[in-house]
């Protein structure tokens, strides 16, 4: 039993993921709380030069085996159960991503440890774990309390600054032996399978013009990504856009299609139905146009207008561009 | 290729969401619930396996609110079975004790492969599919997209963020937590609907274990806070978009 | 589709440069016609496959005159008309999976001037319900579908908020289940329940009942979509569980008659739920108020345009024609001026039959929304208002009015808020 906390680690094709930064840097909070270490749990396959990169945490775990080359949701979960019955720390934390999500629960039931999932925030409060869970679409935030020496909590990504856990160092290492029979899975990897190439990534673009049903033609299209290029950013859409084929897939802001989460969201004749609110509304600043005074995007906006877009877009265009 | 499909209700999020007078949990006299809608996208997955492969679809819920509803659609759609775990399982009961519930259920039934949501909005203890796995001891890979069946085995792909898919070949039997679909859910006709109501049979099972370590407890619930709405920016475009630009300028974003 | 059959093999025209026949010189082009003609037969298959349907039997009946073409409104604007209907079935188009099933807003002017009443309000509706029986339907109405059994409201809106309009409607706005009884039940709908643009002319159209003095009650949460438009759309069965639900539900009260706002709900209310067992006097609001203009003190003069649009399941459909114009003539200063388009021959608003959950499908049949032709229809003869009656077209006009660059010149009013407008004083 120690007072540690843990982190799991994820990485995907050598590069390790900004949400294992954002988790250490809680970490080290949580760790000054409880009166134990930081430990980031590394598991993979010759990649013990990406220990350099966790120097937020006072100690890494690092477990190499060939099963552990690709993430997989068997070899991976066996793995971390392992490590986690040896060494009991007082709290683990593990992104609540795709490859978490295939670890956290699978932990909880085989090590027989609570769980609380979709966490935005950890505390620990009189000794206690308290884990506040955005659930029911964001509309409910659910604060629960942790039992027990250890548990897990499961924290979704963008939850916590990057930069309180992003510090290259050297950390020590203590390299696992991995469980026996790891290899012996039941899910084997095949391959990865990369993104059709060609388009830009919105989730990764601090500025975004996103236009809506608003601009009613596809030839008002160029407008606004005048704008987008004027202020360096990418153009972005509501779900009625992309419907409407005037802009592939990969732009589609909301809940069926990309959540994003950048400097500037500048939205362009879009009412804000909550399925794209749901994939906006973390943006940091949010400035809304539309004519419509009630129209939900306000809600969420940090700036509105309602003048008409085909008068603003090209003034501001203008203006930006100097 | 038999196929379970354990369905589960939430809360519908189109109502407006009321906390209790304990701050402990919804106001559940005024909600209405709707079908996970992954749920949805893991019942369609089926049903297309069903259709390119043979064998059967059994779709499993909990006794709830319109339930029996839940059930029907389901077999209008294609299911072939529909069973009803009977327990005393309220809404909000959390999923450590549905999937030892479900668990308990399912090793009494033959099943090759077991598709569920990969989420739903209320898993405040995580997600129901793969603690089903690890209590039936079945492999499991989640946010799963495409289902195909190999030589004895399946391949699926799952999603990792920024488009990148990982491919798996799994034995069977295994549970996928299903993020969408090869196609939109299929609609039920509603007078389908009502012809299977009039006809189809809905069975019935008491699951003989619910006990499981939850080990959480709810200590509080409540709103996010909502912003105070919009600065409202005034003017011809033009002092419009200055002032746009002044407040670029003051968050830094433009110089 | 099907082979073209009709292509004549060149092989087969013969023509001889020099015939004799029966002693006589026949030589020359003409004497083709001495080659046994081809006539072919059609594959009747997929025309069988529609008039064996109960509704889609008159398919059958169309003679080719063509008349229903220059009449229907989808035509106008797209490449569709029930006799090419007709036509590409008989080649073998199977309507079943075919587009053109979705482009009918059954607005009924075809069957209007139809000599052999091939009737595409009930063939359609027939088609459609085996084509969604089969999963053919297009995702924006599977989602239409997907909110009335949910809802109970196309929309999707919660059904516990159907009657939050009233809460500021300034009005009192009794509810049956508190009331019990009264003159008149007003059947207020969906987008009168929850659209923005609907809940103003619901606004309006309690304040007038108030200034009447009618005793009036809605059913508030308790009404369900009546479904007419699902129905046409092919969702018979949703349209016969609401159709089930609001008869059981309205049997608990008592009243004389039915006011509707909605002619969609007009017609379901009179024509189709007595097939169910409900039975009732429907009217609507126009029809109702006509009579009762004189009760009403109208003290502010609206200089203003104004052109009627005859909603198809108000005037078509239902056989009113006057009492809308009768209002909008009663209104001080009103100057009403006709479209070329206007009653019996009225355009359509594009939103029956389903098109109001269409129109990202039918954007690429169209050139323009039925919509916007209309608008154009309403600025070509100077008016300055757009007046309706029918609560898909409010919305459906103003989008229209602002695609196509009228915003300024044109506004759309509901009558009712228009009637509201003129007793501005009291």
């Amino acid at each position: 039993m120690s007072q540690d906390v843990f982190v799991v680690a994820e990485h995907l094709q050598g590069k390790i993921d900004d949400v294992t930064y954002e988790l250490l840097g809680k970490a080290r909070e949580l760790a000054g709380q409880s009166g134990g270490h930081v430990v980031a749990v590394l598991m993979g396959s010759g990649i013990q030069n990406q220990a350099g990169s966790l120097g937020a945490a006072d100690k890494v775990l690092y477990m190499d085996n060939a099963a552990l080359e690709h993430f997989n949701p068997e070899s991976y979960a066996r793995a971390l159960s392992h490590i986690l019955e040896q060494n009991q720390p007082r709290l683990t934390l593990i992104p609540n991503t795709s490859m978490g999500m295939d670890l956290a629960a699978a932990v909880s039931v085989k090590n027989n440890l609570p769980l609380v999932a979709y966490a935005t925030d950890v505390q620990i409060d009189n000794g206690q774990v308290v884990a506040t869970s955005q659930l029911y679409g964001g509309k409910i935030n659910v604060e629960s309390v942790l039992e027990g020496d250890s548990s897990v909590v499961s924290v979704l990504a963008g939850s916590f600054a990057v930069d309180a856990g992003k510090q290259d160092g050297s950390p020590e290492v203590e390299t696992v032996a991995a469980p026996d029979g790891l290899d012996q899975t039941r899910v084997r990897f095949k391959n990865l399978i990369q993104p059709e190439g060609g388009d830009v990534d919105i989730t990764q673009q601090d500025i975004l013009v996103s236009v809506g049903r608003g601009i009613q033609s596809e030839d008002n299209l160029p407008m606004v990504e005048e704008l987008a290029e004027a202020l360096g950013g990418a153009l972005a859409s509501s779900r009625p856009i992309v419907d409407n084929k005037w802009l592939p897939k990969t732009r589609q802001v909301g809940k069926s299609g990309l959540k994003v989460k950048p400097k500037l969201y500048f939205a362009v004749g879009i009412s804000g139905a909550p399925e794209h609110i749901e994939g906006m509304k973390d943006a940091e600043l949010i400035i809304a146009i539309n004519t419509d005074p009630e129209a939900p995007i306000f809600e969420v906006a940090h700036f509105g207008v309602t003048e008409d877009l085909f008068d603003v877009v090209p003034a501001l265009t203008e203006k930006l561009k100097g | 290729m038999n196929i379970i499909v354990p369905v589960k209700q939430v809360p519908d999020l189109v109502e407006e969401l009321e906390i209790n007078d304990d701050g402990t949990d919804l106001d559940r006299d005024y909600l209405s619930y709707k079908l996970n809608e992954f749920d949805e996208h893991a019942l369609e997955e089926a049903l297309l396996l069903k259709e390119e492969h043979g064998g059967t679809v059994t779709v499993i819920a909990f006794e709830g609110d319109d339930t029996d509803k839940v059930l029907y659609t389901a077999i209008a759609k294609g299911a072939d079975r529909a069973v009803k775990i009977t327990n005393d399982l309220p809404p909000g009961t959390p999923n450590h004790v549905l999937a030892k519930a479900l668990a308990s259920v399912l090793s009494g039934m033959e099943y090759d492969l077991i598709l569920t949501g990969v989420q739903a909005a209320d898993d405040r203890d995580g997600q129901l599919g793969v603690l089903l796995a690890n209590y039936l001891d079945v492999p499991h890979v989640s946010v799963v997209s495409g289902v195909a069946p190999s030589n004895g085995a399946v391949t699926v792909q799952k999603e990792y963020a920024g488009g990148v898919m990982a491919e798996f070949e799994v034995d069977l039997p295994a549970v996928f937590g299903v993020q969408a679909a090869r196609q939109t859910p299929r609609y039920a006709p509603v007078s389908r609907v009502r012809q299977v109501m009039r006809q189809a049979e809905i069975e019935e099972v008491e699951a003989n274990d619910t006990e499981a370590n939850i080990g959480s407890s709810i200590r509080r619930m409540f709103k996010p806070e909502k912003g105070a709405g919009a600065e409202m920016l005034e003017g011809s475009p033009e002092e419009i978009a200055e002032k746009i630009i002044k407040i670029l300028q003051e968050k830094g974003i433009k110089k | 589709m099907a082979s073209n059959k009709h292509s004549i093999d060149p092989d087969q025209i013969i023509e001889k440069e020099h015939v004799v026949q029966e002693g006589m010189d026949i030589s020359g082009h003409w004497n083709r016609m001495f080659e046994q003609r081809v006539i072919w037969d059609y594959n009747t298959e997929m025309l069988d496959k529609v008039t064996a349907l109960e509704g889609g039997e008159s398919l059958g009946y169309c003679y080719q005159c063509g008349q229903c073409v220059p009449v229907c409104p989808v035509n106008l604007v797209g490449d569709y008309g029930p006799r090419k209907i007709f036509r590409r079935v008989q080649w073998g188009e199977d309507l079943f999976q075919s587009p053109l099933l979705w482009q009918c807003t059954t607005c009924m002017n075809c069957l209007r001037v139809c000599p052999k009443e091939v009737d595409m309000i009930q063939i359609m509706p027939a088609v459609r319900q085996e084509a969604v029986l089969e999963g053919y339907v297009p995702e924006e109405l599977q989602q239409a579908f997907e909110n009335t059994f949910d809802y109970g409201n196309p929309l999707g809106e919660s059904p516990k908020k159907r009657a939050a309009w009233t809460k500021d409607a300034g009005v009192p706005v009794p509810i049956m289940k508190e009331k019990k009884q009264a003159e008149v039940l007003w059947f207020v709908e969906c987008y009168p329940s929850y659209h923005p643009r609907g809940i103003d002319a619901s606004k309006a159209l309690a304040r007038v009942l108030n200034e009447l003095g009618v005793d009036f009650g809605i059913l508030g949460v308790e009404e369900k979509c009546t479904c007419d438009s699902q129905r046409l759309a092919g969702e018979i069965g949703l349209f016969e569980e609401f159709a089930e639900q609001n008869i059981k539900t309205m049997k608990r009260y008592k009243f004389k008659k039915i006011l509707v706002t909605d002619p969609h709900a007009l017609n379901a209310l009179r024509k189709e739920y007595p097939k169910y067992g409900g039975k009732y006097d429907v009217v609507h609001y126009t029809t109702f108020l006509a009579p009762m203009l004189e009760k009403l003190n109208f003290t502010k003069k609206l200089d203003y345009k104004v052109t009627f649009h005859d909603p198809c399941y108000l005037g078509r459909h239902n056989g009113e024609f006057e009492a809308p114009r009768q209002i909008l003539q009663a209104l001080p200063g009103v100057e009403l001026i006709e479209m070329f388009r206007c009653r019996e021959n009225s355009y359509c608003c594009g939103g029956g039959g389903g098109g109001m959950w269409l129109d990202g499908f039918m954007a690429d049949h169209v050139s323009e929304r039925l919509s916007e032709r209309r608008v154009r229809e309403a600025v070509e003869v100077g008016a300055e208002v757009l007046a309706v009656c029918c609560p898909y077209e409010v919305s459906r006009f103003e989008d229209a009015v602002k695609s196509t660059g009228n915003e300024g010149k044109l506004v759309v009013r509901d009558i009712i808020e228009l009637v509201v407008e003129a007793m501005a004083a009291n």
